[in-house]
């Protein structure tokens, strides 16, 4: 709690700095993958993210030092060199995308480890902290190295904002913005160095390993939420941000954590959380529709057999048991006995002792369900061409999905008929508009 | 029109398939007849390869079932040979013409098992029938499109099925091919099997078929040649959708409703 | 002696990941395997906390359990959280691989595992982890065993399933026409890239287990267009890439396994320019005699 208190005042400029550059570098490429992730390239970042680790190497081995302008220039050059790798391989041999993808990443990753243990048993790993690129150490960003990422972080965040409208289109419609005369091949080109500079900036973060989590991760969440792509931004950036703050903390609290892994690890379970509860897109969202859905059903069913049956004795207001209704149409009683339940709450049945009676409202919505079934069963017999012993099933489904709008629609193309394939009449309102 | 037969060879009934809930076939009741050279018509997105698909059970269905030669599918998988796409495969696989060919005995050597002798035998004879002996030990990456299309059709034939799926074997295939492959398809039903092809050119079809289905999301008409092939029929097919019926299938599908009500 | 069991261990992994890695590029799912060869890394943690040792069975099968679960899931996200393939893919595993660098940091008193063998394997240790039967016997290195019994496991699937698995990758709609699961032989696959990539896990680390899944086959698909003389040549080149790479590494003091992916990135690259039929010099040469005169 101690330590809550302490990291969350920022009272100590150190925590502010580094919570205030994690933040940048994870926001920047949290919306950088948000258009890597729309044009379905995020497995290419996952590429350029392994493919840096032999540049950030070698540029320590060729300069000695540890110069974040350095590393920087080694990792840029080594994840562009294996983007057109991968391009060039796709393109002139009959190797496929995702096995260029996996050789290219794991080939210079393993060039990478190969020169990074071979800069550790030279016995100056522990100098270099070069490792600390495997898994990321945001509170070790400090000073100058923060300063120079925070920056090139801020020219990540203008350009996208600059090029948002050229980005949008290319990401939704790449043939459409060729065609209104967009330079569609140098838009890609600005995308893929931005791409690249927010991998070699998010290594800051998580490191290379973990680094594709930080394009793909946010904008997958953000996705389940909205349609929207500057609202997906936005949702990006802040469940970026909020993932890079909870890193910081767990780094501050407990040095031994690796940053990194935390970092994912939260914005995993923000993503885990959306793809089950998100509304509209949400897994669990759809299951809850599915069942709401499925009592409508049961409750208009529970009504068109009340009507149904008033039709056959010609006494819409007879009171019926439950064995009187499970002589016309099996329901589960588990299903029916709360279904009752229900429509004599919201007023369809009046219930006395035990036994039910449709009331008007009831009455009205079975006839409906009935006339929408009766009208289902003419159409598909007229326009699909349905043997009449065949449609009843499809009618028994679709009436209690047409809208007012589409039984309006029903009834005039079909011009009100009078009966149904059955000879059964068709119940029109008295009161017709 | 739909015309129905006693003894079907393929009975579907109450077929309705959905792609995320959004209905691409609805309600298609249908029979075809034992040796017949079929061949279904209809628009793009028609659901043309959706139906025979859904008939091998390849892809889910909403509703309905599928029999055939009066029984259920997992009894007569055997009989039933399928010609894919030509697209639908990665022809830069390393494999012979020979290799494709020989896959066509696959469900009949069982688990386990290797082809024999007698399946190689089976297999060039097929290939003899497409004319492709000399393509045998080729790769088939180096075939021409029209050759490709004449490995699937060796294959099926390799397979000694009674009935055949083909999904637009004569797309991109050169005329020579094209004819070729028709005659064989002709040998086959007069063999009395039946051969069930999806087709996209109009000006052939009166010459290929004797039974013609046309589709558009619902089945349109299904029949002998002679009776379905008319103006009238065809312009029902091309002439758009129900906009009704396709209202009601994008209600479904954006308010992610089911296709049958199971309480 | 060390040299011939680190040499050899080092040849059994990269051959059994390599006649695997076959189905894997030719189906376009090497970023599967990808995957797979991150996600298992909870399960090897979690396998070990609960055995308190990695030889057991236990390990294996655990690990192989969550390969088949990641395959799962992401197939899940796909189609039912209509998630793109890619993104699903991105997502899974690296949300598995950081519980996985989490728990080991977590328990590292308990864990006999660190970053560094997560990240490219201990394969140099090997022979000083022997196999000693209870009457004092000593046996060889125990990794060596563990990838051996692998391999003939991994060799009888693909020779007794050879027929399944080479339909079902070519053409899995004629596979499924004709009466042979798909599905099935799909996990089955899965299962044994897991359970490889666990046993290759201690030698070459969760991420260099994708070179060699992906590299010596794709390297012999552009030598050859016959696929049981791909799956020779992969199992060749998997054998040079484990010896070659063991010198690499000696000569200039790296990791084994980094130097191996090193060299069948090598190898990749010189069948890419000079395979016979698929090289960039004969693609070069071929287009130049189509058209002699060019003037």
């Amino acid at each position: 709690m101690e330590d809550f208190i302490t990291f969350f005042s920022f009272q100590d400029p150190n925590i502010r700095y580094v919570v205030a550059g994690s933040i940048l570098i994870a926001v920047s490429s949290a919306i950088v993958g948000c258009f890597t992730f729309l044009k379905k390239k995020a497995l290419v970042g996952d590429a350029v993210a392994h493919s840096v680790l032999p540049g950030i190497c070698l540029s320590f081995i060729l300069t000695g030092t540890k110069n974040p302008i350095y590393i920087i220039i080694g990792a840029f050059v080594t994840g562009w060199i294996s983007l057109i790798l991968i391009d060039y391989i796709t393109r002139f041999s009959k190797i496929k995308e995702d096995t260029a993808i996996g050789l290219i990443l794991s080939v210079f990753f393993g060039i990478g480890v190969l020169l990074l243990t071979m800069i550790q048993h030279n016995g100056n790993a522990s100098q270099t902290g070069l490792d600390s690129f495997l898994f990321g150490k945001a509170a070790a960003l400090v000073g100058y190295d923060l300063l120079i990422f925070s920056i090139i972080s801020i020219i990540l965040l203008l350009a996208v904002i600059l090029f948002f409208k050229e980005f949008t289109l290319i990401s939704f419609d790449e043939n459409f913005a060729k065609s209104i005369g967009f330079p569609v091949k140098r838009l890609e080109l600005v995308l893929t160095t931005l791409t690249v500079l927010a991998v070699v900036t998010g290594i800051q973060a998580v490191g290379v390993v973990l680094m594709a989590a930080m394009l793909i991760t946010p904008s997958a969440a953000a996705k389940f939420w909205t349609n929207k792509l500057n609202i997906m931004l936005i949702l990006a950036a802040v469940f970026a941000a909020f993932s890079s703050i909870s890193g910081a903390f767990i780094s501050f609290t407990s040095p031994s954590m690796p940053t990194g892994p935390w970092i994912v690890m939260v914005i995993s379970i923000i993503a885990l959380t959306s793809f089950f509860f998100a509304p509209r897109h949400g897994i669990l969202y759809n299951i809850i529709k599915q069942r709401s859905i499925k009592k409508r059903i049961l409750h208009e069913n529970i009504l068109k057999l009340f009507y149904q049956l008033g039709e056959r004795e010609n006494d819409f207001n007879a009171s019926r048991s439950i064995d009187n209704i499970l002589e016309k149409r099996t329901i589960k009683l588990g299903a029916l006995k709360p279904g009752l339940r229900h429509l004599t709450k919201q007023g369809f049945l009046s219930k006395n002792k035990n036994f039910w009676t449709l009331t008007t409202e009831g009455k009205t919505k079975g006839q409906r369900i009935v006339k929408l079934h009766r009208l289902w069963e003419v159409y598909l017999t007229k326009y699909l061409r349905i043997a009449p012993d065949h449609v009843h099933e499809d009618a028994d489904n679709i009436e209690h999905f047409l809208t007012p709008e589409l039984e309006k629609r029903l009834e005039n193309l079909l011009n009100y008929p009078e009966s149904d394939p059955h000879s059964s009449a068709i119940p029109y309102d008295q009161i017709t508009s | 029109m739909i015309v129905n037969v006693e003894n079907p060879v393929l009975e579907i009934h109450d077929l309705t398939v959905t792609y995320s809930r959004k209905p691409v076939l609805w309600g298609v009741d249908l029979t075809l007849p034992k040796g017949s050279l079929v061949g279904i018509i209809g628009p793009n997105g028609a659901g043309k390869s959706t139906l025979i698909k859904a008939a091998m059970d390849l892809i889910p269905k909403s509703s309905g079932w599928v029999e055939i030669f009066g029984e259920d599918l997992k009894k007569v998988r055997k009989k039933i040979s399928y010609v894919p796409q030509r697209e639908s495969v990665d022809w830069d696989f390393p494999a012979s013409v020979r290799d494709v060919v020989v896959m066509g005995r696959y469900a009949d050597i069982g688990l386990f098992k290797r082809p024999r002798k007698a399946d190689y035998e089976a297999a060039d004879y097929a290939l003899k029938q497409v004319k492709l002996s000399e393509f045998s030990n080729r790769q088939i990456s180096q075939l021409s499109g029209g050759q490709q299309q004449r490995v699937f059709l060796a294959r099926a034939l390799a397979q000694q099925a009674d009935l055949y799926f083909m999904d637009e074997p004569f797309a991109g295939v050169d005329a020579a091919t094209e004819k070729a492959i028709i005659n064989i398809l002709k040998q086959m039903s007069e063999q009395g099997k039946t051969v069930v092809v999806v087709h996209h050119d109009l000006q052939t079809v009166t010459k290929y078929f004797d039974w013609l289905v046309q589709l558009n999301t619902r089945l349109v008409a299904s029949g002998p040649i002679e009776q379905v092939f008319t103006q009238e029929l065809l312009q029902e097919t091309y002439g758009g959708k129900l906009t009704l019926l396709s209202d009601v299938s994008t209600l479904m599908h954006t308010q992610q409703l089911p296709v049958r009500d199971k309480t | 002696m060390d040299t011939l069991y680190i040499i050899s261990t080092g040849a059994i992994v990269a051959i059994t990941c390599g006649v695997l890695g076959c189905y894997l590029i030719l189906k376009k799912m090497a970023m599967v395997g990808d995957a797979i060869s991150h996600a298992v890394l909870p399960g090897i943690v979690i396998a070990f906390l609960l055995s308190g040792s990695r030889d057991s069975v236990t390990m294996l099968l655990g690990a192989g359990i969550l390969g088949v679960l990641t395959t799962f899931l992401i197939e899940f996200f796909h189609t039912k959280g209509s998630l793109q393939s890619d993104a699903s893919i991105g997502v899974t595993f690296t949300w598995l691989f950081a519980l996985g660098v989490i728990l080991i940091s977590m328990y590292a008193g308990d864990v006999d595992l660190d970053q560094d063998c997560v990240l490219h394997g201990e394969i140099a240790y090997v022979p000083l982890d022997l196999w000693i039967l209870p009457n004092g016997s000593i046996m060889g290195p125990r990794t060596l065993y563990i990838s051996g019994f692998v391999l003939i496991l991994v060799l009888l699937f693909v020779i007794i399933g050879y027929k399944e698995l080479y339909i079902t990758t070519f053409d899995p709609a004629f596979a499924s026409a004709i009466g042979i699961s798909t599905v099935l032989w799909h996990y089955l696959l899965m299962g044994a890239v897991s359970l490889t990539t666990v046993a290759s896990f201690e030698s070459v680390g969760a991420i260099l287990v994708v070179s060699l899944l992906i590299a010596p086959p794709a390297t012999a698909y552009l030598l050859t267009e016959n696929f049981k003389k791909m799956l020779w040549l992969t199992a060749f080149t998997g054998m040079l890439v484990s010896i070659l790479g063991y010198y690499l590494a000696v000569w200039i003091d790296g990791s084994i396994a980094g130097a191996m992916s090193s060299v069948a990135g090598l190898f990749f690259l010189l069948a890419l320019i000079f395979s016979p039929s698929e090289g960039i010099i004969a693609k070069k040469l071929r287009q130049q005699k189509l058209q002699p005169n060019n003037s």
